[in-house]
């Protein structure tokens, strides 16, 4: 009935792998508890939870991220402090539960915490920028979300009842396959990844499809704020890159459940063919992470040096370059695999190709901050900071993208350190300067300076103490991976990069203070005109947070710095009178009722119990249809409506005209 | 998007061509009735002919395709000659070195 859970499915094994569960179990009741105690379901369900509007969508995107960043910090922190004490010794962790951990933090990381990070980002700001009043497919934008959401509840899950997989976040065969990993981890490994994995792959099509038909009739594509282009960029990215992980992930499942043998050892199997399948995604993946940062420090640079963006069309062709070059590197991920040495020069020729366009954007933004008057923003700071460090990750990989010093290198600590060094300056930093400059467009308040400064100095710092040592430890020899060690010369440098750990956490306790000063605050940092920078993009023609349907009359757009031109024209707030209906999705169930089936696939599967996935995937079927066949999907909002909103934001403007002192400083 | 790509009789002609693409190498492994490198052919023979009737029948791509969906086109084909002759390249260079 069941399969095969039982009850020592629950942790009752080990001490720290029972806090673990209750710490989940206890924090997502405190949650229930709270919204019922407060009497908001019905708020939640109706206003947020079956919401179509992209910016909601948006939000709660960004929500599940910032849950997941502290879930994969608590794990990053346990092995800093393992890896801190384990001279000789066994440390606090079993060797099975700290594999357990790096597999958990990597996996969640990457798809659950940056993904969902960009892809918030992303549906908050890019239909506004291109002067859209939604994504081309809203419902499927819900889709996304959700399946999102359900992969992320797989891992969490996995906490509670079973275990997590061992085999690290890539999952090789045939460590991860039947024969030697029988338990259900990576089975949950696998279903998380499926399931968000379509997700990802919808939400690209769904931003492609957006980008490419949604703009203001005028906008030229050549017109785009540096954000749009990266985040089309990147959509196509993911539709071409996430089949490969669905068919790979698929490949293992099959091997692991039906008995297949795409990767074993035995019966003709081949397990390097799963790392050069899973790379293919791999590599691309890095870039779909870091482009959307990329165009969030183009937009930063450009609003707080209160210049023109340098070189605009440079980074447009750059970006685009990136995009196609990132899918002819990704042997370098396996240069030790044993190919011959010619295959292994010419991917690593592309590997070193692909540093140009990185580096001419990084000039792009020097010039760009050169004789600027720099407002020192979070945003800013954030930005300035992956600048330099993330010039140094760039200059590591360049030196691992020469095969012969790869063998050297390969799976040691250096590599970690690399990694970190360009996806937390590059990736993460960007999320992070997004979320400090958008975040009065998305709620109406700007947040609390003092904190985000003091959050973006002891992550930075942090972030040296703790990979700078790892280079170091590379050097000596040091392989990653580690819970125990008995080389009494690598201590030191393991315990700075724990302290390092320790500034980051405090970086994360600023940024909850962040949040919790500003929303306490809100009603003194109240953002009237939208447009708190004297910003330079469509965005901050909106008010914040908009209204639901961005914008009453379309832009005219006829700049590259569109709203930027306007303002210069004198014709940004120009008023309206002819106002018309505007029609919008209504909202719907179906997303979060197909996510919770998709959540309970991927369970059902990793514990074999077979009528629940038939009667899920039934389920499913049964909803795609009831949906399909709905004629009353969108609601109008009459003109007169508009016209009474548009009237009040006027009278607003008018009472708080911007004079150029008032912006932020 | 104009009736003319969704006619019904456009839809079944693509489907029924789908189909027998599909039961060809279905076939061609349940009989075994060529040698198994014949028979990688067929499959991939079958493969390719089934992307261009998806692309015809069901898409409407047609030599008076507009532009961008050509470009969307030659993109994704850059894309796959770098996935699958990159993997086949990779592959088949390993499986010499480990004769």
């Amino acid at each position: 009935m069941l399969g095969r859970l039982g009850f020592d499915a629950l942790p009752f094994y080990s001490a720290i792998a029972f806090g673990g569960a209750s710490i989940t179990v206890l924090g997502g009741l405190v949650v229930l508890l709270l919204v019922t105690y407060f009497g908001k379901w019905r708020y939640f369900w109706e206003e947020w939870l079956t919401s179509l509007d992209h910016k909601r969508i948006g939000i709660m995107y960004i929500a599940l991220a910032l849950v997941m960043l502290v879930r994969g910090f608590v794990d990053a922190l346990m092995m800093r402090s393992q890896q801190a004490i384990a001279l000789n010794s066994n440390g606090y962790l079993a060797p099975e539960h700290f594999d357990q951990v790096f597999s958990s933090h990597g996996t969640i990381m990457i798809f659950f915490m940056a993904m969902p990070f960009l892809t918030g980002l992303i549906n908050i700001v890019v239909p506004q920028q291109i002067g859209a009043r939604d994504v081309a497919f809203p419902f499927m934008n819900s889709i996304s979300l959700w399946l999102t959401a359900a992969g992320a509840a797989l891992v969490m899950v996995s906490l509670v009842i079973g275990k997590f997989s061992t085999a690290g976040w890539t999952g090789y065969p045939p460590y991860s396959g039947a024969e030697y990993s029988p338990g259900v981890g990576v089975d949950y490994w696998i279903w998380a990844l499926l399931v968000s994995g379509v997700g990802s792959t919808m939400t690209g099509i769904n931003f492609i499809v957006t980008i490419l038909k949604c703009r203001a009739p005028k906008m030229r594509l050549m017109q785009m704020p540096l954000f749009t282009w990266t985040t089309l960029c990147t959509s196509i990215l993911m539709a071409f890159a996430f089949p490969a992980l669905t068919v790979v992930a698929a490949m293992l499942g099959l091997d692991r459940i039906l008995g297949f043998h795409f990767f074993t050892n035995d019966a003709g199997g081949n397990m390097m063919n799963y790392a050069n399948l899973l790379w293919i995604w791999g590599h691309p993946e890095v870039y779909i992470l870091i482009l959307p940062a990329f165009g969030i420090y183009s937009e930063v640079t450009a609003t707080f040096s209160q210049k023109r963006l340098f070189g605009y069309a440079s980074l447009v062709y750059a970006t685009a370059a990136i995009t196609i070059l990132s899918f002819s590197v990704w042997l370098h991920h396996f240069f030790t695999m044993g190919s011959s040495p010619n295959v292994n020069a010419v991917f690593g020729i592309a590997t070193m190709i692909i540093a140009v366009p990185t580096g001419v954007k990084i000039f792009d933004w020097v010039f760009t901050m050169y004789k600027g008057r720099i407002i020192f923003h979070p945003a800013m700071l954030f930005t300035i900071g992956f600048l330099v460090t993330f010039v140094l990750g760039g200059v590591s990989g360049v030196l691992l993208a020469l095969p012969p010093a790869d063998y050297l290198m390969h799976n040691s600590t250096f590599l970690v350190a690399h990694f970190h060094n360009v996806l937390i300056p590059g990736a993460l930093f960007g999320y992070f300067a997004g979320f400090q400059y958008w975040f009065p467009k998305a709620t109406g308040f700007t947040l609390n300076k003092a904190w985000g400064v003091r959050s973006f100095w002891f992550w930075i710092i942090g972030f040296y103490l703790a990979f700078m040592p790892l280079y170091a430890l590379g050097f000596l020899g040091m392989s990653r991976r580690m819970e125990r060690y008995d080389v009494a010369e690598w201590q030191p440098y393991l315990i700075v990069a724990a302290v390092g750990a320790l500034s980051v956490l405090i970086g994360i306790f600023c940024q909850g203070m962040q949040l919790y000063v500003s929303i306490r605050d809100r009603n003194k940092n109240i953002d009237v005109t939208g447009d708190p920078y004297n910003g330079r993009t469509l965005e901050w023609q909106t008010s914040s947070p908009p209204a639901e349907y961005n914008f009453a009359k379309i832009p005219d757009v006829q700049e590259i710095d569109a709203f930027w031109d306007m303002k210069q024209r004198g014709v940004a707030y120009a008023p309206a009178s002819d106002y018309e209906d505007i029609h919008l999705p209504r909202n719907t169930g179906v997303g979060v009722i197909l996510g919770g089936l998709g959540f309970l696939i991927g369970f059902a599967v990793t514990w074999y119990i077979w009528w629940l996935v038939v009667l899920c995937v039934l389920g499913v079927a049964a909803c795609l249809i009831t949906r399909a066949s709905q004629d009353n999907t969108f609601e109008i909002i009459p003109a007169a409506e508009i016209e009474a909103h548009e009237k009040a934001r006027s009278k607003a403007l008018e009472e708080h005209k911007p004079a150029p002192g008032d912006f932020w400083t | 998007m104009d009736a003319q790509t969704h006619s019904a009789k456009k839809l079944i002609t693509g489907f029924i061509l789908a189909l027998i693409l599909t039961l060809i190498p279905f076939a061609a492994v349940w009989t075994m009735a060529f040698p198994v490198g014949v028979i990688f052919g067929i499959i991939a023979l079958c493969a390719v002919v089934q992307v261009g009737v998806h692309l015809y029948y069901f898409l409407g791509i047609n030599s008076k395709a507009p532009t961008e969906k050509v470009l969307a086109i030659c993109f994704a084909g850059i894309l796959i000659f770098l996935m699958v002759g990159g993997t086949l390249w990779i592959m088949f260079d390993l499986y010499e070195r480990m004769m």
